[in-house]
């Protein structure tokens, strides 16, 4: 193992996400909690976005839909963080990660259309602007004129999860002051549909039920999650309202399958491990795990071992829920917009249920949270700990070590 | 081809620069783009419509000159007869 080396304290002022159950980090996380699913017809769509509140008519036209969702959510995040139309740091000293999976694949859907109805002259000179997959975080970067460190990260499912990681090292390393970082996703378009499809991927049935033994795929959405992270002493030199620490990260890959995670769940294993080491936090310490919880068939058994691996004999102990069980899977922004949710569980403390979980997978056996809602326990008054998992094809792993604020 | 009227030309010209963001009533022959907001990617994408409407090419030596909505007007229309 490695040792663990004194690193700055990370924290996270601000909070934002824009789900298929609306408009809001709080909202997102009281929806769920309340048993609300966002899916309807097999997709989870942002039905409560409307470009016309909150772009301006040259930022809509410029940007395709998943920077559009960027924008939404790293807006609440910034105003949630309490930072003004004066940033509170050097602007060059402030950062913007923003994964994605795809990128803008409707714009590229839209300009081949033109290009083969109308030729290639005709194609959008704004086509490559808005399709590039870091065109979420360019666009966050302008509006808010961030100008430190600013990219966009591309790991499928993870990149929500890995932005956040890159976001933490970023400030550990002292390149920043503070880092704006998240995900973001929009691929329910013809197109998108019918490559996911082809892969037998989605839910035939359209539901989403994570660990539950009736699970036949994911159902997809979209959205964006994004979360503003300061170094402590910066962040209370400020006066800044800190709603949870960003404890650890840990990831590795699976090199194994271009889809399928590897059964033996050993490498998300060592991604959890990392993770909790990274934080120096013991399993029995952890308190609630926001699973990866696809309900494909693959995932939920591969997790389900890769968390009984990581957390041993804590694991039976441990309630584990999945988000995408309200929302479907978010893809590239469900890494991001999941820690969102897991900040939410962690201050609110209340722990969502995994909706849709009614029949138990004989070889799944951990505590998935059915029915309700229920309180979230903490181990001896300390502020809880938990633990968000993304898992993607191409077999990246990345565990997010989370701590609630003290109360 | 029928002739195009300045007339013609000033209102598509003025419709398009509107879809791109700024207000109807801003964009005067006098306006500049810079004072539009209208930059670069927006001039290439008017002169699509313009090339697509009135067979007129404006190529990025000719766009480049352009600083106002008049003057974008003008060449298009010159250039159409």
């Amino acid at each position: 193992m490695t040792t663990t080396l004194p690193k700055p304290t990370i924290v996270i002022t601000g909070i934002g996400a824009l789900t298929p159950l609306g408009i809001g980090a709080s909202t997102l996380h009281e929806r769920w909690a309340a048993g609300v699913c966002g899916i309807a017809d097999g997709a989870g769509v942002c039905r409560d976005y409307e470009p016309k509140d909150f772009l301006s008519v040259k930022e809509a036209r410029r940007l395709d839909r998943f920077s559009q969702l960027a924008l939404v959510a790293a807006a609440e995040a910034i105003a949630d963080a309490g930072w003004g139309d004066e940033l509170p740091y050097d602007p060059m000293r402030i950062g913007c990660v923003i994964g994605t999976g795809i990128g803008g694949i409707e714009t590229v859907e839209i300009q081949h259309d033109v290009m083969r109805d109308r030729g290639d002259k005709m194609v959008s000179p704004l086509g490559v602007p808005q399709y590039m997959p870091n065109a979420a975080a360019a666009a966050v970067s302008m509006r808010h004129r961030l100008q430190g460190q600013m990219y966009g990260v591309v790991s499928a499912c993870s990149g929500g999860a890995h932005a956040i990681g890159s976001a933490l090292r970023m400030l550990q390393y002292g390149d920043a002051d503070a880092v704006v970082c998240g995900g973001a996703e929009a691929t329910l378009t013809q197109f998108g549909f019918a490559c996911f499809n082809a892969m037998q991927a989605l839910s035939p049935t359209g539901i989403s039920r994570p660990f539950d033994l009736r699970r036949d795929g994911f159902v997809m959405g979209e959205g964006a999650g994004v979360l503003v992270l300061e170094e402590l002493s910066a962040a209370q030199a400020r006066g800044a309202r800190i709603v949870g620490e960003l404890a650890g990260y840990g990831s590795t890959s699976d090199a194994h399958h271009l889809t399928a995670p590897q059964p033996s769940g050993k490498p998300a294993a060592r991604a959890i491990e990392l993770a909790l080491n990274d934080a120096g936090v013991s399993a029995a310490e952890v308190s609630y795990v926001n699973a990866h919880g696809t309900s494909t068939q693959l995932n939920d058994a591969a997790e389900t071992r890769a968390i009984k691996l990581a957390l041993g004999d804590s694991a039976m102990k441990i309630p584990v829920s999945s988000t995408k069980s309200a929302i479907g899977h978010l893809l590239g922004a469900a890494g991001a917009v999941e820690a969102v949710a897991t900040v939410r569980t962690l201050s609110t403390r209340v722990v969502a249920p995994t909706l849709g979980y009614e029949v138990p997978d004989p070889e799944l056996d951990l505590d998935y949270v059915p029915g309700e809602a229920r309180p979230l326990l903490s181990s001896n008054g300390h502020p809880p700990i938990a633990l968000s998992n993304s898992f993607a094809f191409g077999g990246h792993n990345v565990a997010l070590v989370l701590r609630g604020a003290p109360v | 081809m029928p002739a195009v009227t300045s007339e013609q030309v000033e209102a598509r010209v003025i419709e398009t620069l509107a879809s791109f963001g700024p207000d109807q009533s801003s964009i005067t022959r006098e306006a500049t783009f810079e004072e539009l907001d209208i930059d670069s990617l927006d001039l290439v994408e008017l002169a699509q419509v313009v090339e697509d409407e009135y067979g007129v090419v404006l190529k990025g030596e000719d766009m480049k000159e352009l600083k106002t909505v008049g003057q974008s007007i003008d060449l298009i229309v010159a250039r159409a007869e």
